[in-house]
């Protein structure tokens, strides 16, 4: 009989993820013995749980190690990623805090479920093997899913959560089943093992035939998670109905994980075939630019609209996934940052610009037509200077956050020999640039219609001005975060 | 190395006055206005210290301040003056106060934040300026825009939704293909040289090496797209339109047309970039750009003869200028280039003292129209004598400033191996036409029979009449001793024009 060895743990790796899923776990036994009107506590304790964890990863920088049978890994790229999904579930439940009570619908379940969908971020990021980056992608998709359909005394809102499982349901079929052709293919699920048997050369035509139908599945599957075109269907309406912190936690924080596990995928499976790839994922890329740019032109209704919007991101964030994948020297390197700087400027940017939504919003009436932001400015002047920072940010108008993260996925792109869809990017650039300010000139610029909103709670106030402020830092002073993201580089 | 960075005190002081005006209680107007004045007229002072430490004898970038930015990019902030940047610096910092104070009592609501956008604005105007950095120039060069399309749009006039948003639409769009062409020379410089910066200086000195060569294609290419950014922003025809919906809608007192439109960014930007960086393409490309320049001239000219408003007139006659300009900076001459940039500043300030008449005009009526005036000389002699001055000197009659610099642009166009007498004279006819239209203006306005409603109308206030000699002094002082505006800038100009002659000659 052999003897069963039970392989060392190297914990380091797994830190974040135990804190941040034990916590949620605790957090769930907690939760009832805390009374019904005094849910925020929870909230508060959640916020703790994130703190901490992000805490916990300081000392870990540097290391990179692989744990589980190579199934889980921490390097910079991952730890960066993880300390970005921590702020974003951090602002979220921030910014929930004082939406759930006005919306009747404050449950303590809320925020250990935010935990637990950062949990899945985490796994996304650090994931090293296909059968993670599954795992991740369902559990945050299952946590989502509930979360999406939290506000259930609007019908809107179950039916997004509704519409989201059953898209949601379909992508991750196609994952499965990329995920098998893949080990049909190479006979392995590591990432780096895949690439290595590709370096090698040894596949032959039919097995690399598999490898490439089980990828463009996987790319699909993952597609849909970040809202990519012609993927992206479900995104206006799912926004639209959620609860309006989760449709930020959507925007930012599933888009971004969605995102850290397909570069991974890409760059460290799937390098050897970029020239096929590239291509592809270039013409997805402005056919997400597009359809989210145009679509977001159209609306009238500004979760909608930045429903859109984030589609059209998606697209940006794809130039720099495809320079990751270039063979060769600094224009991997940029892209691998392009893509990380773009994702933090992005998630503060976008939080905010839900922030402020939730501060308009009153109890069981939306306050998302264009409308309602009419005469912002004279209303509440902090509010609406708040937006427009997010505005000019998602435009790409320096000196705000937004504008580097575009500078450096054009920069990188270019340097990948994909100049044509950079000038394709700007032109579209600045076509979006018109529905931003849009929203700007109906707040500064038009008379009043509704009465003052809601005072602002000091929870949402903080929140707000955290993001904000973050935009406007990181655009006046964008070094410290380009050299967080200079100094990861995947598997380093 | 100077040991006090006085352009970047020039550079910030008015960035931390407007944050001064926002931290005042909303009420408190009066200390609103003295801390908005103090901070423009002390960064007008360290202007004037800047022109001082100038030195007019040597050629290239002076008194340069820089800090790294992001290191790793290559990016810093490095700020500094040559002979065509102080004069637009120097024209900033003076029309900063005069801006300040002419908006005294005409801006009905929300002063403090007219005061704060303006003193934002003329920190981003001068980051424009002083920038020898490319991105911190694409930096300044957007963050003008947003005040700028805020003035307008919160404080103008009826269509001022419409006007502020095709404002910052059509200027963004632009903008986002010079944001491409600094990519692409950034990293086409890096990767010939090794050298990763967006230090205007070392890319212009590894072109003129030949550490940096491009090929024609490319050359072309980046020199497009940094023309169609600069060409939107000038505005050059027919890339215009947006620029006399701004003038039309901003408000009717003057101010923003005076600091946020006549300040000629993107005349500037082809300049710096477009003819330094590329003087064979430049040389190409002239002709053609020499057309489009003429037709401005022409067609806005014609176009200005036509409007019976009085700020669409001045709108027009402004893109006329600009043509005139932009025909002096394609010359690809000393005297071009030269006289463009003197054009730059002179029409400024005449064009900028006629839209505060304008202001000062529909104050008094209540109607931009021109067939509401009339006969205004009898009840206001002195605001009369002035408009008289300044219309002058705007139509470019010998003695006064504009004539100085339109001839000078003339006499380069005329000189110029690729433009020539064929650009030339339809250029002086533009400037006929420019006597044409603002000379029936001022009949319409001040001469004829006076209507019952302006019989009354006050002369001159003691505010009005300030910020009338104050811009009257230079068109007087320039025109009769041109030198003191042409002698700083020569050296500089010399060296462009000498960086173009290889080109010139072998055509």
């Amino acid at each position: 009989m052999t003897e069963i060895i039970i392989p060392t743990i190297d914990w380091r790796v797994a830190t974040q993820l135990s804190i941040i899923f034990g916590w949620a776990s605790v957090l769930l036994v907690i939760a009832l013995f805390v009374p019904r009107s005094r849910t925020r506590i929870v909230g508060y304790l959640a916020i703790a749980g994130a703190i901490v964890a992000a805490a916990a990863g300081i000392p870990l920088w540097g290391v990179n190690a692989e744990t589980f049978s190579s199934m889980l890994r921490l390097d910079a790229y991952s730890l960066t990623l993880n300390w970005l999904f921590l702020a974003a579930a951090a602002i979220t439940i921030v910014l929930s805090l004082d939406y759930l009570p006005r919306q009747g619908i404050e449950r303590s379940e809320y925020y250990v479920l935010v935990l637990f969908a950062t949990g899945g971020m985490m796994l996304l990021a650090q994931g090293a093997d296909l059968i993670i980056l599954f795992l991740g992608l369902e559990l945050l998709s299952i946590v989502l899913y509930v979360l999406t359909g939290f506000a259930y005394p609007r019908n809107a809102s179950e039916e997004a959560g509704m519409k989201y499982l059953l898209i949601g349901a379909f992508a991750g079929g196609f994952v499965v089943f990329g995920i098998a052709l893949l080990y049909g293919a190479t006979g392995s699920m590591n990432l780096r093992i895949i690439g290595e048997t590709l370096a090698q050369q040894v596949l032959t035509l039919e097995e690399r035939t598999y490898l490439l139908a089980g990828a463009a599945l996987v790319v699909v599957g993952f597609g849909y998670k970040v809202a990519m075109a012609p993927f992206h269907m479900w995104a206006p309406d799912v926004y639209e109905g959620a609860p309006t912190p989760i449709a930020g936690l959507l925007s930012v924080g599933s888009k971004a994980a969605g995102f850290a596990a397909l570069l991974r995928f890409l760059v460290e499976a799937l390098a050897g075939e970029w020239q096929i790839w590239a291509p592809v994922l270039a013409a997805l890329a402005i056919a997400t630019l597009a359809v989210g740019n145009i679509g977001a032109l159209t609306q009238h209704n500004v979760k909608r609209m930045l429903a859109y919007s984030s589609i059209g991101h998606a697209g940006y964030i794809l130039f720099g996934v495809i320079a990751a994948g270039a063979p060769g020297g600094i224009a991997g390197q940029r892209g691998v940052e392009g893509v990380l700087l773009y994702l933090i400027a992005y998630t503060f940017t976008n939080l905010g610009a839900f922030g402020v939504l939730i501060a308009l919003e009153h109890r069981g009436e939306a306050a998302w037509d264009m409308g309602d932001l009419a005469g912002l400015w004279n209303r509440r002047p902090w509010l609406a200077v708040a937006m427009a920072v997010c505005m000019l940010s998602l435009a790409g108008v320096p000196p705000t956050a937004g504008f580097w993260g575009k500078f450096y996925v054009f920069t990188a792109a270019w340097l990948a020999g994909m100049g044509w869809i950079t000038v394709i990017g700007v032109v579209i650039a600045s076509i979006a640039a018109f529905y931003y300010l849009r929203i700007i000139a109906q707040m500064f610029m038009a008379e009043p219609v509704r009465e003052a909103p809601l005072p602002i709670d000091r929870a949402l106030r903080v929140g707000l001005a955290l993001a904000t402020l973050g935009v406007l830092i990181l655009g006046f002073i964008p070094t410290p975060a380009i050299d967080l993201v200079q100094r990861v580089g995947l598997g380093s | 190395m100077n040991s006090v960075p006085l352009l970047s005190i020039m550079i910030w002081l008015p960035a931390l006055g407007a944050l001064a005006v926002l931290a005042l209680p909303r009420e408190n107007v009066a200390a609103q206005r003295s801390v908005s004045l103090g901070a423009a007229l002390l960064a007008l002072a360290s202007a004037i210290g800047v022109a001082f430490l100038f030195d007019p004898a040597r050629a290239g970038f002076q008194l340069v301040e820089s800090i790294a930015w992001v290191p790793s990019w290559g990016i810093s902030y490095t700020v500094s003056v040559d002979g065509v940047s102080l004069w637009l610096v120097l024209l900033t910092a003076f029309l900063t106060p005069v801006a300040l104070v002419a908006s005294w009592g005409t801006v009905e609501r929300q002063e403090r934040a007219f005061y704060a956008l303006v003193l934002f604005l003329a920190s981003g105007l001068f980051g424009v300026f002083t920038a020898q950095d490319m991105l911190l120039f694409y930096v300044s060069f957007e963050f003008t825009l947003i005040p700028t399309a805020l003035l307008i749009g919160i404080w103008g006039g009826v269509e001022r939704r419409y006007a502020a948003i095709k404002f910052f639409a059509y200027t963004f769009s632009g903008s986002v293909f010079l944001l491409l062409g600094i990519i692409g020379l950034y990293l086409l410089h890096g990767q010939a040289t090794g050298v990763y910066t967006f230090d205007i200086a070392t890319i212009l000195a590894s072109l003129q090496l030949g550490t940096l060569r491009l090929d024609i294609g490319t050359e072309r290419l980046i020199f497009g797209l940094f023309f169609i950014g600069f060409a939107v922003k000038a505005p050059i025809w027919p890339f215009h339109t947006w620029m006399t919906t701004a003038h039309a809608e901003a408000p009717s007192s003057g101010v923003v047309d005076i600091i946020g439109l006549l300040v000629k960014i993107g005349a500037y930007g082809l300049i710096r970039y477009n003819v330094q960086l590329f003087p064979a393409t430049a040389a190409w490309a002239a002709p053609a750009i020499g057309v489009l320049a003429v037709i401005g001239i022409l067609y806005a000219a014609w176009i200005a003869y036509q409007q019976t408003d009085m700020k669409r007139l001045l709108a027009y006659a402004s893109v006329s200028h600009l043509g005139l300009i932009v025909l002096g900076i394609f010359a690809l001459n000393a005297q071009g280039i030269a006289g463009a940039v003197a054009h730059m500043v002179n029409s400024a300030l005449t064009t900028g003292a006629l839209f505060l008449v304008a202001g000062m005009l529909v104050a008094r009526r209540g109607s931009r129209e021109l067939k509401a005036f009339g006969g205004l000389w009898k009840a206001t002699p002195w605001l009369g004598s002035l408009t008289l001055l300044l219309a002058l000197g705007s139509i470019g009659l010998p003695g006064l400033n504009g004539f100085v610099s339109e001839f000078a642009v003339l006499q380069g166009s005329w000189r110029s191996p690729g433009l020539g007498w064929r650009y030339a004279l339809p250029a002086v006819l533009g400037v006929a036409l420019a006597a044409v239209y603002l000379l029936h203006m001022y009949r319409t306005t001040f001469m004829g029979d006076t209507p019952p409603e302006l019989a009354q109308a006050p002369d001159v206030r003691p505010r009005e009449l300030a910020l009338l000699v104050v811009l009257a002094a230079p068109v007087v002082v320039f025109g009769l001793y041109p030198n003191l505006l042409f002698g700083p800038m020569q050296q500089s100009v010399t060296q462009i024009a000498q960086g173009m002659l290889p080109f010139l000659t072998s055509r």
